[in-house]
């Protein structure tokens, strides 16, 4: 008896068209081993409207909703909505959508379906550009990136703006479960959707998912700059379960160099703005170190401790 | 391929399964495993992104219809019984 | 059955209660916000079982209410103008994706500048998304159109949604006296929703997902039939209703005695009611007059068109809105059908009412003057398209 750390039953099949070493296939295989058979997707405009494959075939063994780029919220509100009409009870309904489409386009959709607080899981499957369309900058590329719109060239026009915090985002809404997650833990993310899918409401997770194409990096690399990325601190892993904080992995900190450069997007970065990038993630990782302090705080006097 | 209008069903819906389509075409490298040195941790299974690793009595058997070669269970593999091997012409 | 007097807003949420619509997503916007209003009230007051989604808009409307249908679910929304337009890349997708849900259109002005009131542009921007597309001229009709849409759109044969307009202020907020038909009665000729077209656990598909050139055109194949057929179901669906209440609409075209009529004018909207009070007066004087009332736009009437160009000396084409460069969409529409068609009357656009505008008994009794003019000594300065009432100079004084 083979003794797996997650859920054996395949809810995706192979012969799917994701590149090599994809993060977002990763992230999807793992989403539904965490969700299992009784779950409805609806996926908007990204790559994986595409990756399971064309008309007729689909890897994706629970029903799937594509839809336009920008409706994931509102889409699985209408599921979800449909669901509790026709009285038919005890199914996931999951919103797949990739940065594009929950920071930029589908932001809109998603602070509406938050607002409501219907009960649905949405999934923010992270890899730092619009890459179903051939690497574009969203909200959610880190400053420094090479992308094809922003193309460094001679000017030094690489990505300026800061990434967008969805997580502080989704905070905002006060909506009862956030978490983030990466491909290279998947223990912690099918814990992590199986909790969300356990509370009512709506709950959000987003999912650190590198793209070897996008970032021009070695596909067999993808679990490493994963790991990577949470060590150097340019993706933190933590939950924030109503209101409170909690950090899920407190890594040795590594240099950021180390990781920018075992990426082809990263390789034109000067030196005093990578310094610059390391404090101010050094800095943000101390903010979570303090939310966490203060909310686990608040929470026990909260409770009459 | 449906041949006339009447093969097409009105709406377009998904219900072939995808292995199908035999993605091992697409390989550059051949990962192979000298199951002697496994240690059956099932890391390389936990990681492949194309669900082309079956778990074996022996260590794991590929699926080379569908494996692309990406090279993450030779990247992971904590023994390093995996060799990413380029594919013959 | 109950008389009451109500609005077209208030008609329009009858409609989709009796139609039993199981999930309501919608979004305020003048002047359909009554019907949202009027709908959330029913469902707190226990009356109606339904899912009401508080959207953040009206994309987000469509959007939630094409995700319910593709669930099995019965699913309504309404919307007016902007509105409409902001669903537009959605309503091209309730299309493609066979759900049939129904909308409520409130006819009104697209700005800039900002108007609230009666205007046919909204709609017929909408024309090429794949949406069956009814038209009514009272409250009556609009309540007995919900549930009519819903069957003709839930028909397996055809599985298109189904937009219904009805003009700002004129029908939204004037009450009418208005039939609330039985649910029981409604219920034996509506039945729940049924489709193998849905996202279901126990039997997983996928919708919508890519497609190459060698079978896209087909799907838009299967479309383009399913909206050709829909005309007898249509005509079918008319004739049932018509058994059980009484009431009939015509099926694709509400004929106001058209059969000896030499001239005729064709439109859509309130502005045809006002044109059977102007051909009833019209007759009087001795006039052969008559007012066909284009009830189904989408799928375009053909045979009631060719019915009337089999009779009528001439026709004049109302449109309440314009498409810029090209002249009145009806106009248009009915001219390209008549082309290839033996008996062809002389035509003439009148853009009339347009931003809402008051459309009155002696506006038509003029424009009906000028449709017989034109036929007798063909077409003046004017020529084929004329912006009636436009304070240009070109309409007889007598007639502003």
């Amino acid at each position: 008896m083979a003794r797996l750390t997650i859920p054996e039953d395949e809810i995706m099949s192979p012969g799917h068209m994701g590149c090599l070493g994809c993060g977002a296939t990763m992230a999807m295989r793992y989403v539904l081993k965490g969700a299992g058979r009784r779950t409805i997707l609806s996926i908007p405009a990204c790559c994986w409207a595409v990756m399971p494959g064309v008309w007729p075939n689909t890897c994706l063994q629970v029903p799937e909703l594509y839809t336009a780029f920008e409706t994931t919220g509102a889409s699985i509100s209408g599921i979800r909505a449909a669901l509790d009409a026709t009285g038919q009870k005890d199914i996931n309904v999951i919103g797949f959508a990739g940065d594009g489409g929950t920071a930029d386009i589908g932001i809109q959709a998603l602070s509406g379906a938050a607002d409501r607080g219907d009960d649905v899981l949405y999934i923010m499957y992270d890899n730092e550009a619009y890459m179903n369309t051939g690497i574009q900058r969203s909200g959610s590329t880190p400053i420094g990136a090479w992308t094809t719109t922003t193309p460094v060239g001679s000017q030094g026009d690489w990505e300026k703006s800061p990434k967008k915090n969805m997580v502080a985002i989704m905070a905002a809404h006060k909506i009862p479960y956030i978490a983030t997650a990466a491909v290279a833990y998947p223990e912690d993310l099918v814990r992590k959707v199986q909790k969300a899918l356990s509370i009512k409401g709506l709950k959000f997770i987003q999912i650190y998912s590198p793209c070897p194409t996008g970032w021009k990096m070695d596909p067999g690399l993808t679990v490493k700059i994963a790991r990577e990325a949470l060590s150097c601190r340019a993706f933190n892993l933590y939950e924030i379960e109503n209101g409170v904080y909690k950090v899920n992995m407190k890594p040795q900190k590594t240099p950021l160099k180390d990781y920018l450069f075992k990426q082809g997007r990263f390789k034109h970065m000067p030196e005093d703005l990578i310094q610059e990038l390391e404090g101010d993630l050094d800095s943000g990782w101390e903010e979570l170190l303090f939310m966490e302090k203060v909310t686990a705080e608040r929470a026990k006097g909260n409770s009459g401790e | 391929m449906p041949q006339t209008i009447d093969e097409i069903p009105p709406t377009p819906m998904n219900v072939q399964d995808s292995s199908v389509i035999k993605t091992g075409g697409w390989r550059a490298f051949k990962p192979v495993c000298d199951h002697s040195k496994c240690i059956k941790c099932w890391t390389c299974w936990k990681f492949c992104p194309d669900v082309s690793i079956a778990i074996g009595e022996d260590g794991p058997v590929y699926d080379y219809d569908h494996c692309k070669g990406c090279g993450i269970c030779a990247s992971e593999c904590p023994v390093k019984c995996i060799e990413m091997i380029p594919e013959n012409k | 059955m109950v008389k009451e007097l109500m609005a077209g807003n208030k008609a329009t949420a009858y409609g989709a209660m009796l139609a039993r619509a199981q999930v309501v997503a919608a979004y305020p916007i003048t002047p359909q916000t009554t019907i949202v209003e009027r709908i959330a009230d029913l469902i707190s007051e226990g009356k109606w079982d339904a899912k009401f989604v508080k959207v953040e808009s009206e994309h987000s409307a469509m959007a939630a209410t094409v995700a319910a249908s593709n669930t099995g679910a019965r699913a309504f929304t309404a919307t007016s103008a902007h509105g409409l337009a902001l669903m537009h890349e959605i309503l091209m997708w309730a299309a493609g994706a066979r759900t049939p849900c129904v909308l409520v259109n409130v006819n009104r002005a697209m700005a800039p500048p900002w108007s609230v009131y009666a205007d046919h542009q909204d709609a017929m921007a909408e024309r090429d998304t794949g949406v069956i597309q009814l038209w009514c001229e009272n409250n009556q009709e609009i309540l007995d159109t919900v549930i009519m849409a819903y069957k003709v759109a839930e028909n397996r044969d055809i599985l298109l949604p189904a937009m219904i307009n009805q003009d700002a202020f004129f029908l939204s907020h004037t009450n009418e006296p208005v039939d609330i038909p039985d649910q029981e009665m409604v219920d034996g000729f509506l039945p729940p929703f049924e489709t193998e077209v849905k996202l279901d656990v126990d039997n997983p598909k996928g919708f919508g997902s890519f497609i190459m050139p060698p079978q896209y055109m087909e799907f838009r194949g299967h479309m383009a039939r399913s909206m050709d057929r829909a005309r007898d179901v249509i005509r079918k669906v008319d004739r049932e209703w018509s058994e059980l209440t009484g009431r009939s609409y015509g099926g694709m075209m509400d004929m106001y005695r058209c059969e000896d009529a030499e001239f005729i004018l064709f439109g859509a909207g309130t502005m045809m009611s006002t044109s059977k009070d102007a051909v009833d007066e019209m007759r009087k004087e001795g006039h052969k007059v008559g007012v066909a009332r284009l009830r189904v736009f989408r799928p375009f009437p053909f045979e009631e068109v060719r019915y009337l160009a089999d009779r009528a000396h001439a026709i004049g084409v109302l449109d309440r809105t314009y498409t810029f460069g090209m002249g009145g969409p009806l106009y248009n529409e009915t001219n390209g059908q008549l082309y290839n068609y033996k008996n062809r009357p002389v035509t003439k656009n009148y853009i009339v009412g347009v931003g809402g505008r008051d459309v009155r008994v002696k506006h038509i009794k003029g424009i009906f003057k000028d449709l017989m003019n034109v036929e007798k000594n063909g077409y003046d300065h004017e020529g084929e398209i004329h912006w009636w009432g436009l304070l240009d100079g070109s309409t007889p004084e007598v007639e502003k």
